[in-house]
């Protein structure tokens, strides 16, 4: 029996993805440690006071937990999908009520001196649930709806997460689209779609003329793909002035309908407020942080504007400030290749299996993890609206990383058989 | 795999793909490319400035100058900022010992490591020029300008009031101000604290990693420009202001003056004073500390505001009004003395005549004739009881001034004495009759009032029957910008025909009355000596005056502890005031000698220490 299970652990186990999670966890410590470095400080590996003690911790836990995974049988995670979804909705829900507020954002549960953000775990549990959801056999009127039980799959967590005022975990739970997408779910939708939200954050972020400019581009170059087809021309051009429609729509709310209060909140997210010790404060120190670390960067442990405080939040959301800074355009490429190696490896290994079940959590590991990437180094480097989700394995933090590490190793073990 | 997947897939790859061809693109363009970032690194450290602007200067009613501000500078930390630094060198240089510095990092953590605290308070320029040199070697600190009060002329101490660093708890309160700003505690500096402070500004500067000035933050987008504190214009005479402290000089009591017409405050001396130059700069807490335990001269109370003295003759006048008034008694009313008012086997003294008319009984200040007018005016048989009688008597004396604060800019008023109906049913258990408060009549007994509201009582009588509240800042801005708080002009219940019996006594006074030593020559005066009883050392000498009598330019009262009798101290100082506003010039020379050497019991004490 024992001897059975041993075998089976070994066999099949993806050691890249290990090998990449090992790497990209390590330099999410040392990015902690180089942050919180203080050349006079005593240096103890677990000092609790400092977040890199702490992470070493969490770094640990991970490890049992992923070993846990590993030790498990992958059927389990397939039976229990929508157990492990209802748990995980429950215990975000009970946030709500329980929960304590933390920068803004009543998303932490208190446990003694310590936090946790139980949104992060409901990432992998909705995934779960997805990757279950799409590998049942559908009855005929669930096959007329699923997009729509899909789309709810994804509703329930983003919704509670918007009610705990943590728009950037909602965003994520969207990410999963990219999955629909490869599930069949309509292109044209995720194209509809994709252009209504640019055009809602082009019109915030710059001004309606630009954007109308912008939609009227986007028309020229589609009426160059219809050739002359005169109906499609027409429907296009409905389309174009729908929008169109969106951008005055968009104004008219900002302009008349918000109170002044929350025009500023949105003028703080799109980096159009000059408050310097605001969001604006924060974009530009970010930028100068990663911009004067230049093509080798300064060395590790020579960042100045990381150490001397410059930049906020530099271990949790904005970490890659402090590797931008240290390591340069090279360690843009080495961080980016490393995730992008990992994502591809996921998309491959989950396109090669049999399972459904196992191709549908893969793409959705791979859609969380790809968003986070994005939107976390997009917002560091002013490409994205400043959108607080971590850097996933890298940013300081024991949710975030046992999150990660659940929603990866699930994979690597329901991969293996 | 189907064909469809298999173009799904491409697809998915080839955006994630894309999009991290982009986010990379950026970064190149960020890392590489754009040397913007790096220079901005290099100079990365953005610093608020506070811009304090001047506060106002305060000039007296001739544009002389009493208060303007000399520059000072502060030493201040950002403990954030902070670096490893030479503490040898920094304390050498600001002249603080290793512990003091300490202590005061110490405590600039623990108040806020974002936020400047002051390191060293006040150092002279020559300090500030040496330091400045090496500032560049002590990053987290810099210097700020700060601005010190100083006084021309050390005078006014009480009425001008003084500046100092702001409490914690005034800080919770207001948002305006910040750890170590100076916000005005006592004075005009309080009253007009809005006025004088002007408005803050700040300036975002970047500053580099040696703590250097790199310019502008943003070019200056976020500053805020700083707005000028406005100057005032107080109603104060420096001159007079000047003489009446050095005419009171080592003796305890108060001169106030007031303009009739405006009510504008001439003048107002309280003796002992101080200096106003000791509460300024970083010895103000340690001279604080040791006016204030200064128990025999009490250098910091204000007596011409806040001394409640029992008023004396001088309150006859009120009375006199009052009872007129009332149709109580008219000018030629009159009643015989001999010697005193006679009340349920007590006697009530005045110096031997056979009687009086009212213009008579002013100027020969008889006690009898308003003790008679006060028991009529509160035994009158229109009042039902002696409560209604007192009633009516104690609006009137209200409307007079008594008895309540002007509540004007002048600095911590008391509001005297006047009791009420309630004390004495109280003290009497309900039975009591005129007689029983029959002191009140001739300025003594329950009666307290300051010398300001015996000054206005004297302005009132100047104008005949009206008077703007006494304050002190007659233009805030510019000088012909009028301070519009108090120009309202307030009745007081009297009609003026009622005034000119009792401005006649008041001449007569003067002129062959108790009062011929304020004489000056060629103003006609109006006046009345009083004497108040001290009940705990010798009487208090007292004398108000008004002139000129036809058109009024400067009520007077003025009160010397323990000064003896009114006709003569109080007096001669009222004629050397008057002189010197109405002629700008003194010749009564002898007088004034006389004032100057005059010396009282406590002086010489004070002397014998």
């Amino acid at each position: 029996m024992l001897t059975d299970s041993q075998a089976v652990t070994s066999k099949g186990i993806d050691t890249h993805l290990i090998l990449i999670y090992v790497a990209l966890v390590i330099i999410g410590w040392l990015s902690i440690y180089s942050s919180s470095y203080d050349p006079q400080a005593e240096f103890t590996l677990f000092n609790l006071d400092q977040n890199y003690g702490r992470q070493l911790i969490w770094i640990i836990v991970s490890a049992a937990f992923a070993i846990a995974i590993l030790v498990v049988e992958g059927k389990f995670f397939y039976n229990n999908a929508y157990i492990i979804y209802l748990i995980f909705m429950l215990l975000i829900l009970s946030v709500l009520f329980l929960g304590t507020e933390i920068s803004g954002a009543k998303a932490w549960i208190k446990i003694g001196s310590f936090s946790i953000q139980p949104i992060e775990f409901a990432k992998f549990a909705t995934a779960l649930a997805l990757a279950k959801f799409f590998n049942e056999g559908k009855t005929d009127s669930e096959r007329r709806n699923i997009w729509l039980i899909a789309f709810i799959f994804i509703l329930v967590p983003a919704g509670i997460a918007i009610l705990q005022k943590d728009t950037g975990s909602a965003l994520v739970f969207f990410s999963l689209i990219i999955m629909f997408y490869r599930e069949g779910f309509s292109g044209w939708l995720m194209l509809l779609g994709l252009l209504i939200i640019v055009t809602f954050v082009f019109t915030l972020m710059w001004n309606e003329l630009y954007t109308i400019a912008f939609l009227l581009v986007l028309l020229c170059i589609s009426c160059f793909f219809i050739r002359g087809n005169k109906m499609k021309l027409l429907r296009n051009v409905g389309i174009f002035l729908g929008f169109v429609m969106l951008v005055f729509a968009v104004n008219v709310a900002y302009t008349k309908v918000l109170q002044p209060h929350q025009r500023q909140r949105i003028d703080t997210i799109f980096g159009k407020s000059i408050d310097p010790k605001g969001a604006d404060f924060n974009l530009n120190q970010s930028k100068i942080a990663i911009g004067s670390g230049g093509f080798a960067g300064k060395g590790y442990l020579n960042g100045t504007q990381t150490k001397l405080n410059f930049v906020p939040e530099q271990t949790t959301d904005f970490i890659f400030c402090g590797i931008g800074e240290e390591w340069g355009f090279i360690g843009s490429i080495a961080i980016f290749t490393l995730f992008m190696a990992l994502i591809l490896r996921i998309i491959f290994l989950a396109e090669r299996h049999k399972s459904t079940f196992v191709r549908v959590y893969g793409y959705g590991v791979a859609s969380i993890i790809f968003f986070h990437l994005v939107i976390n180094i997009g917002m560091t480097i002013g490409l994205v609206p400043v959108i607080g989700i971590p850097l996933p394995f890298i940013s300081y933090g024991g949710s975030s990383l046992w999150g990660f590490t659940l929603l990866l190793f699930i994979f690597i073990k329901i991969n293996a058989e | 795999m189907n064909p469809l997947s298999e173009q799904r897939k491409i697809i998915i790859i080839g955006s994630m793909l894309l999009v991290s061809v982009v986010c990379l693109c950026k970064l190149f363009g960020l890392q590489v490319i754009d040397k913007r970032y790096k220079e901005a690194a290099e100079r990365n450290a953005i610093r608020e400035v506070t811009i304090t602007p001047p506060r106002g200067l305060i000039y007296d009613r001739n544009d002389s100058l009493l208060v303007y501000n000399e520059a000072a500078y502060d030493l201040m930390v950002i403990p954030k900022d902070m670096k490893p630094f030479d503490t040898m060198d920094l304390c050498k240089s600001i002249d603080i010992t290793k512990e003091e510095l300490c202590e005061k990092l110490e405590k600039a953590k623990k108040y806020s490591p974002l936020l400047p605290s002051i390191v060293k308070q006040q150092m002279p320029k020559d300090d500030y020029g040496f330091l400045q040199e090496k500032m560049h070697k002590f990053p987290g600190f810099f210097v700020q300008n700060r601005i010190l009060r100083s006084y021309p002329v050390p005078i006014a101490a009480h009425i001008l009031g003084y500046i100092g660093e702001i409490t914690d708890q005034q800080l919770s309160t207001d948002t305006y101000y910040q750890l170590g700003d100076y916000i005005g505690i006592s004075g005009i500096e309080k009253s007009y604290e809005e006025e004088l402070r002007g408005r803050k500004g700040k300036r975002m500067v970047l500053v580099d990693v040696n703590n250097r000035e790199q310019g502008p933050y943003k070019n200056g987008e976020a500053d805020v420009s700083a707005v000028a504190g406005a100057n005032l214009w107080s109603t104060l005479d420096l001159k007079l202001q000047e003489y009446g402290e050095k005419l009171l000089e080592g003796k305890r009591g108060s001169i106030v003056a007031i303009e009739p017409s405006t009510g504008e405050v001439l003048c107002v001396v309280s003796m002992p004073t101080y200096d106003p130059n000791l509460l300024v700069g970083k010895d103000r807490g340690k001279n604080y500390a040791a006016l204030n335990a200064d128990v025999e001269n009490t250098p910091l109370f204000n007596r011409a505001l806040k001394a409640c003295y029992p008023p004396g003759s001088t309150f006859k006048i009120a009375n006199g009004l009052i009872a007129q008034q009332e149709g109580v008694i008219n000018r030629n009313t009159y009643y015989s003395c001999g010697g005193g008012y006679s009340y349920g086997g007590h006697r009530l003294k005045c110096h031997s005549h056979a009687g009086s008319d009212l213009v008579d009984a002013v100027r020969c200040s008889c006690n009898a004739y308003f003790c008679h007018a006060f028991y009529n005016t509160i035994s009158n048989s229109r009042y039902h009881s002696i409560q209604e009688g007192y009633q009516v008597w104690k609006n009137r004396i209200n409307q007079l001034g008594f008895g309540q604060k002007f509540n004007t800019d002048l600095p911590y008023e008391s509001k005297g004495i006047i009791p009420s109906v309630e004390f004495f049913d109280k003290r009497y258990n309900g039975h009591w009759n005129a007689n029983s408060v029959i002191s009140m009549a001739i300025g003594q007994g329950e009666v307290g009032s300051t010398p300001l509201q015996m000054a206005n009582l004297i302005a009132i009588v100047a104008n005949r029957g009206y008077y703007y509240k006494p304050h002190v800042v007659r233009a805030i801005g510019t000088k012909n910008t009028p301070n519009k708080r108090y120009n309202e002009k307030i009745d007081c219940g009297i009609d003026q025909r009622y005034f000119e019996p009792i401005i006649e006594g008041m001449k007569l006074v003067i002129s062959g009355g108790t009062g011929r030593l304020a004489q000056v020559e060629g103003i006609e005066m109006a006046g009345k000596t009083g004497t108040a009883q001290n009940p705990h050392g010798a009487d208090h000498s007292v004398f108000a005056c008004f002139a000129p009598v036809d058109h009024p330019k400067i009520a007077l009262f003025i009160l010397v502890e323990n000064g003896g009798w009114g006709g003569v101290l109080a007096a001669r100082i009222a004629s050397l005031m008057t002189e010197m506003y109405l002629n700008r010039e003194i010749k009564q020379t002898q007088k004034e000698q006389d004032v100057l050497t005059h010396t009282l019991y406590y002086a010489k004490k004070k002397n014998a220490n």
